[in-house]
């Protein structure tokens, strides 16, 4: 209890004081580093980057992942930036397993060498997600701001399956991609994948400023939409598709996180957790740090956890909507980013007063002009 | 919806799908990529037999005896339930040797 004294809550209570009842977290996203060789322009890293030396150490992750487990955490994504950026990272998958943990090791492939794959192996991961940038080494390396990042992750993709790891392709879509999905997904399928995930690039931090330049056009989310579907038919039994919309070409927002605090957190590489990785958008929220307070005090008794909670702090036209509690009124932090209040409903539904504003200003960045990109990248000086 | 298993294949769990306990909940789960199920008595019945050396005919006889059941039902009530995991590539299938 050194900076952050914790606070003395009697009952949990959400951002209004209605009384919340707490669940159990199934997930826990362990972002180990922020450290990444690649720069790609929607990274949901923070714009402020957390740097090697603020990093926990292997043996405060070993505590991090038995609190999760106790805590009723079933499986541990380690991800960051690049975990293959940390020496001791099978010392921390090893320890994550020993826990009890079900562990994805979620990676761009670029620095992790073959031996290292193997040790890895050894280690205990379950599941290896790969992420992918583009078709191609022209696309993905321009994409990924790193040449030569298309050929190595070719060549780890070949490892992964060599041992046996289950593989699941993390294609990430925005506007300078999103018509090359039919070459991912057969690509995912040719490197015998059991599942791809086709994500579309969510505006948030990085991604945000590269709006203009990564914004599909509705055109293009159609496709998509189009694409997974036939291929869920096609690839029946062969391949599982995952598939995260473009949400602002969309009529009813996504359920975040499936709900503030219900059953996902996320833990930065300083120990500071969080209900989302965006959640730090959102101006006056103090998010505590497992230096200072377990894991299990802050995922009952935080005010940042309990914030969004439950049904009682939301507003019209959330509070009388039957959807209520299917998309829990969509992203807090994109609420914040467009409606400038983490209370409003998401506008990306269409039920937001803002809605049409938000539709069109998205229309205007998918008819943007640019395909240059502001890169991930820490700042100068560490 | 076609089944994506037939009765002399061999259903078993791949490399990175496992049935574990849920201390914490008191439950018992399958346990996949990116993915954690809670089983019911039946689901964690059948998927404890894959031994990946029965078929499934094989495996709907065990348990309709053990369970003293009609085997046809049992046989539809298993084929149904992997066909499920097959389609979410939980549960492999390989052909009897």
């Amino acid at each position: 209890m050194k900076d952050h004294p914790a606070p003395h809550d009697p009952a949990p209570h959400d951002i209004d004081g209605n009384p919340v009842t707490p669940g159990l977290p199934m997930a826990m996203l362990a972002e180990i580093t922020h450290r990444c060789p690649l720069a790609c322009p929607y990274c949901s890293n923070p714009v402020e980057l957390t740097r090697a030396q603020a990093e926990l150490p292997a043996e405060d992750w070993a505590r991090i992942f038995r609190e999760a487990a106790e805590l009723g955490v079933l499986q541990v994504h380690v991800s960051g930036g690049e975990p293959g950026a940390r020496r001791d990272l099978a010392q921390i998958v090893a320890s994550a397993r020993n826990a009890g943990l079900y562990v994805n090791l979620i990676t761009s492939g670029i620095g992790i060498t073959r031996a290292r794959l193997d040790e890895l192996d050894r280690a205990g991961v379950d599941h290896v997600q790969l992420s992918l940038q583009g078709i191609r080494p022209d696309m993905a390396d321009r994409i990924s701001g790193h040449p030569g990042s298309w050929d190595k992750k070719m060549g780890f993709a070949d490892w992964v399956t060599e041992i046996g790891f289950p593989l699941t392709i993390n294609a990430v879509v925005h506007r300078q991609n999103m018509d090359r999905l039919p070459d991912m997904v057969d690509l995912a399928e040719r490197l015998g994948a059991r599942r791809i995930e086709v994500a579309t690039v969510q505006f948030h931090g990085w991604a945000d400023l590269n709006r203009a330049a990564l914004m599909p056009t509705r055109e293009q989310a159609a496709f998509a939409r189009r694409i997974v579907n036939d291929a869920r038919i096609r690839l029946r039994g062969r391949m599982v598709i995952d598939y995260v919309p473009a949400d602002h070409h969309a009529i009813y927002p996504k359920a975040c996180m499936g709900g503030w605090g219900s059953t996902g957190l996320n833990v930065g590489p300083d120990g500071s957790v969080l209900p989302c990785h965006a959640a730090p958008s959102i101006p006056g929220m103090r998010f505590e740090n497992v230096r200072d307070r377990s894991l299990s005090d802050i995922w009952h008794l935080s005010d940042a956890f309990n914030a969004f909670r439950g049904t009682a702090w939301m507003a019209e036209p959330c509070r009388s909507c039957e959807r209520k509690t299917v998309d829990f009124g969509g992203c807090r932090c994109q609420a914040m980013a467009l409606a400038g209040d983490a209370r409003a409903t998401d506008p990306v539904c269409s039920k937001s007063p803002l809605h049409a504003q938000v539709v069109a200003r998205a229309e205007e960045d998918a008819a943007a002009d640019t395909a240059d990109f502001i890169y991930r990248r820490m700042k100068k000086g560490g | 919806m076609d089944p994506l298993i037939a009765p002399g294949d061999i259903p078993y769990l791949p490399r990175g799908v496992r049935l574990t306990d849920d201390h914490v909940r008191g439950i018992r789960v399958l346990q996949a990529p990116e993915r954690a199920m809670q089983l019911d008595p039946i689901g964690d019945a059948i998927l404890s037999e894959l031994d990946g050396a029965r078929s499934m005919a094989e495996i709907a006889r065990d348990l309709a005896a053990r369970y003293k059941a009609p085997e046809d039902q049992i046989a539809d009530d298993v084929r149904d339930f992997l066909t499920g995991l097959i389609e979410r590539r939980m549960v492999f299938v390989k052909e009897t040797p």
